[in-house]
C-alpha cells in the first residue's frame, strides 16, 4: 500500500475545489446550462437586434444593458434557486453538512459558479453586440457595463436561494420563471419602460432587477437620471433581507 | 477492542437525549457510547431513532435535550467532524461529476486524506475513476459513497445502512473493507436491519425500539437472548396453561393453531406431546429478527411495568 505525505492542511483548497465542481456540474447539467447560457444570446439577437436593428446607438445601449441584466438575473436566480432545492431534496446538502465541509464553502461555491457563468452570458452577449448589432463602445465603458451586470449575482442568489428554500426540486424550476420573466418584463430589460402602461411604470421601482438595470444603463448613458447610490443601496438591502430569509429556512 | 480503549474518553456519546423527527418522539432518553477501536452495530425496526441518532452525532439536528458529544466536542464543531467519515442511507451524490472528481473534492475536506490508490483499492473502484456518477450501477454508486466516507482516513465511522439495496457480492466487498478498516483501528458505528450484517461486522451491539435502547451487548450476547424457538401446533390445549409452563415466553391462539413463542424448543415439545395425545401439524422454527425485536422489545415493556 502507498502512502504519500500529507498535504499541508488549509481549507482554501476546499473552497477552490467546491467552487470549480459545482460549475462543472452545473456545465454538465444541460437542462441548467443550456437555458442559462444561451436564451440570453438568442432572446437579445432575436428580439434586441433583428427587431429593433434601426433603432439608434441609444435603443442599441438600452437594449444590451437589458439583456445582459437578464442573463445574469437568470444565471444568479436558477443557479442558486434550482440547485438549493434539488440538494436539499436528495439529500446533498445534508451529505456536506455532515462531512467536514468549511461552512462557507458551500454558498461561497455557488457565488462563484454564478459570476462564472454569468461572465460567460456577458461575453457572449459582448460579442453579439459588437459583431452583429454594431455597438461601439471604449474599452471601459464594455468593463462598467460588465461589471455593473455583475453587481446583480449577490442580491439576486440571495433572492433564488429564498425561492429555493420554499419549494422542493421539481417546483423550483417553475417558481423560479414565475419571478424571472414577469420581473425581466416589467423592469423595461425587453422593452424600453416608456412603452408599458403608466401604472406598470410606476411600479417598476419595486423590482430588484429594475435597480441593477439602472445601475447598467447608466454605464451607456440610458438611465432614468435616478443616483446610483439608491440603486446600490436598495440591491444591498434586497441581498441582506433574502440572505437572511433564506437562512432561517435553511436552519430547519 | 481492548480493556484500556474501553475505559478511556468515548470517540462518540449520547446521553439523555431526547429529540423529536416531526412529530414523534424519536429518541427518548437515548445513552450510548463508541470507544475507539469498536465497531458498534445499532439495530431496529424501521422508526427505531438509529438514523436520528446519527443525524444527531454527525451535527444535522441539536438534540433538544441531552448531550451529544463527538471526540469530546459538539458535533456541530469542524475539528471532530474532520475526524469521521460518513455515508449516509439518503446520500444524493451529483450525478454528473465523475468519481474522481468526487473523491478529489472529498478528500479536500480532511488533513491528512487517503491517497486516491488506498481508496480505489479499499472500495474497489477499478475503472470507474473516469465515469460519471449518474453512468454507475446502484452497487457502484454505493462503492464510491464508501470510498467517500473512508477517504478523509476517518477515526470514526458513520455507516447509514450501507448495504441495503446491495447484492449478496457486494455486500461482502463492503464487509471486508469494513473489517480491514477495523483492523487497522478505525472505529466503525454502522446502523443496519440485518442481523447478519451486525454478526459479520460488529463487536458490540445496540438494540433500539422507539427511541430507548433495549439491549446492548456484544453479538453473542444479543444472539442468546434472540435465540428462540416459534412453536407451532393444532392443540385443544388452552393458550393460558401453556402460558404459565417454564420457558415459554408467548402463546398465541388462531383458531385451532396455538403459536408458542419460547426460549428453546425440546422441553416444550416434549411436555406439549405428553399432555395433549391429539396434538398434530408440529412445527419448530427459529425466530427471525423481527420476532427478536419484539421479544426485546416485550421484555423492555415487561421491565417497565414491573
Amino acid at each position: 500500500m502507498n502512502t504519500i505525505a500529507a498535504v499541508p492542511f488549509s481549507s482554501a483548497r476546499a473552497y477552490l475545489l467546491e467552487a470549480r465542481y459545482e460549475f462543472l456540474r452545473l456545465l454538465r447539467t444541460p437542462s441548467f446550462s443550456l437555458p442559462c447560457l444561451l436564451f440570453p444570446p438568442v432572446f437579445y439577437l432575436l428580439f434586441g437586434v433583428l427587431l429593433h436593428g434601426r433603432g439608434g446607438a441609444q435603443a442599441a445601449h438600452y437594449l444590451l444593458a437589458g439583456y445582459g441584466v437578464f442573463g445574469v438575473m437568470g444565471v444568479a436566480l436558477f443557479g442558486f434557486g434550482v440547485t438549493v432545492a434539488m440538494d436539499r431534496e436528495q439529500g446533498m446538502l445534508a451529505l456536506k453538512r455532515a462531512q467536514p465541509m468549511p461552512p462557507g464553502a458551500y454558498l461561497t461555491a455557488k457565488m462563484a459558479m454564478a459570476l462564472l457563468f454569468a461572465a460567460i452570458v456577458l461575453l457572449l452577449l459582448g460579442a453579439l453586440a459588437a459583431g452583429v448589432a454594431g455597438v461601439r463602445l471604449p474599452a471601459w465603458q464594455w468593463l462598467a457595463l460588465a461589471g455593473a451586470c455583475l453587481l446583480g449575482v449577490p442580491p439576486l442568489s440571495a433572492l433564488g436561494l429564498w425561492l429555493g428554500t420554499l419549494v422542493g426540486g421539481r417546483g423550483a424550476p417553475a417558481l423560479i420563471n414565475l419571478v424571472y420573466l414577469p420581473m425581466a418584463f416589467l423592469s423595461g430589460l425587453w422593452v424600453p419602460l416608456k412603452m408599458l402602461p403608466p401604472f406598470l411604470q410606476a411600479a417598476a421601482p419595486a423590482w430588484p432587477a429594475y435597480h441593477l438595470a439602472q445601475i447598467a444603463q447608466k454605464t451607456v448613458g440610458v438611465d432614468a437620471g435616478q443616483p446610483a447610490w439608491l440603486h446600490a443601496g436598495v440591491l444591498a438591502a434586497v441581498t441582506a433581507v433574502f440572505f437572511v430569509l433564506a437562512r432561517r429556512r435553511l436552519a430547519r | 477492542m481492548n480493556v484500556a480503549s474501553a475505559s478511556s474518553a468515548p470517540l462518540a456519546r449520547l446521553r439523555g437525549v431526547r429529540h423529536h423527527h416531526g412529530s414523534t418522539l424519536a429518541l427518548d432518553g437515548l445513552d450510548l457510547e463508541l470507544h475507539a477501536g469498536q465497531v458498534l452495530a445499532l439495530l431496529g425496526p424501521n422508526g427505531a431513532g438509529k438514523s436520528t441518532a446519527i443525524g444527531l452525532l454527525l451535527g444535522l439536528h441539536r438534540a433538544e435535550a441531552g448531550t451529544v458529544e463527538l471526540f469530546g466536542q459538539s458535533p456541530q464543531v469542524l475539528a471532530a467532524r474532520r475526524r469521521i467519515g460518513v455515508m449516509l442511507q439518503a446520500a444524493a451524490v451529483p450525478d454528473t461529476l465523475k468519481v474522481r472528481e468526487l473523491i478529489d473534492l472529498t478528500r479536500s475536506y480532511y488533513p491528512q486524506p487517503r491517497s486516491v490508490a488506498d481508496c480505489v483499492a479499499l472500495a474497489g473502484l477499478d475503472g470507474l475513476m473516469a465515469r460519471r456518477y449518474g453512468q454507475l450501477s446502484g452497487g457502484q454508486q454505493r462503492r464510491v459513497q464508501f470510498a467517500l466516507a473512508v477517504c478523509g482516513r476517518p477515526a470514526l465511522l458513520f455507516l447509514d445502512e450501507p448495504t441495503t439495496g446491495l447484492d449478496i457480492d457486494a455486500r461482502q466487498t463492503l464487509w471486508r473493507a469494513v473489517r480491514e478498516l477495523g483492523a487497522q483501528g478505525c472505529a466503525v458505528l454502522l446502523t443496519t436491519h440485518y442481523l447478519e450484517e451486525a454478526e459479520a461486522l460488529a463487536d458490540r451491539v445496540a438494540v433500539l425500539d422507539r427511541g430507548r435502547l433495549v439491549a446492548e451487548g456484544t453479538v453473542a450476547q444479543i444472539r442468546a437472548r434472540v435465540a428462540r424457538r416459534r412453536i407451532r401446533c393444532t392443540s385443544a390445549l388452552p393458550a393460558a396453561r401453556v402460558q404459565a409452563w417454564p420457558g415459554v415466553q408467548a402463546v398465541q391462539r388462531e383458531g385451532g393453531h396455538l403459536e408458542i413463542v419460547a426460549e428453546s424448543a425440546e422441553p416444550i415439545v416434549r411436555r406439549l406431546l405428553a399432555e395433549d395425545a391429539t396434538l398434530a401439524e408440529l412445527e419448530v422454527q427459529r425466530a427471525g429478527l423481527a420476532d427478536a425485536f419484539l421479544a426485546l422489545t416485550r421484555d423492555a415493556a415487561r421491565q417497565e411495568a414491573a
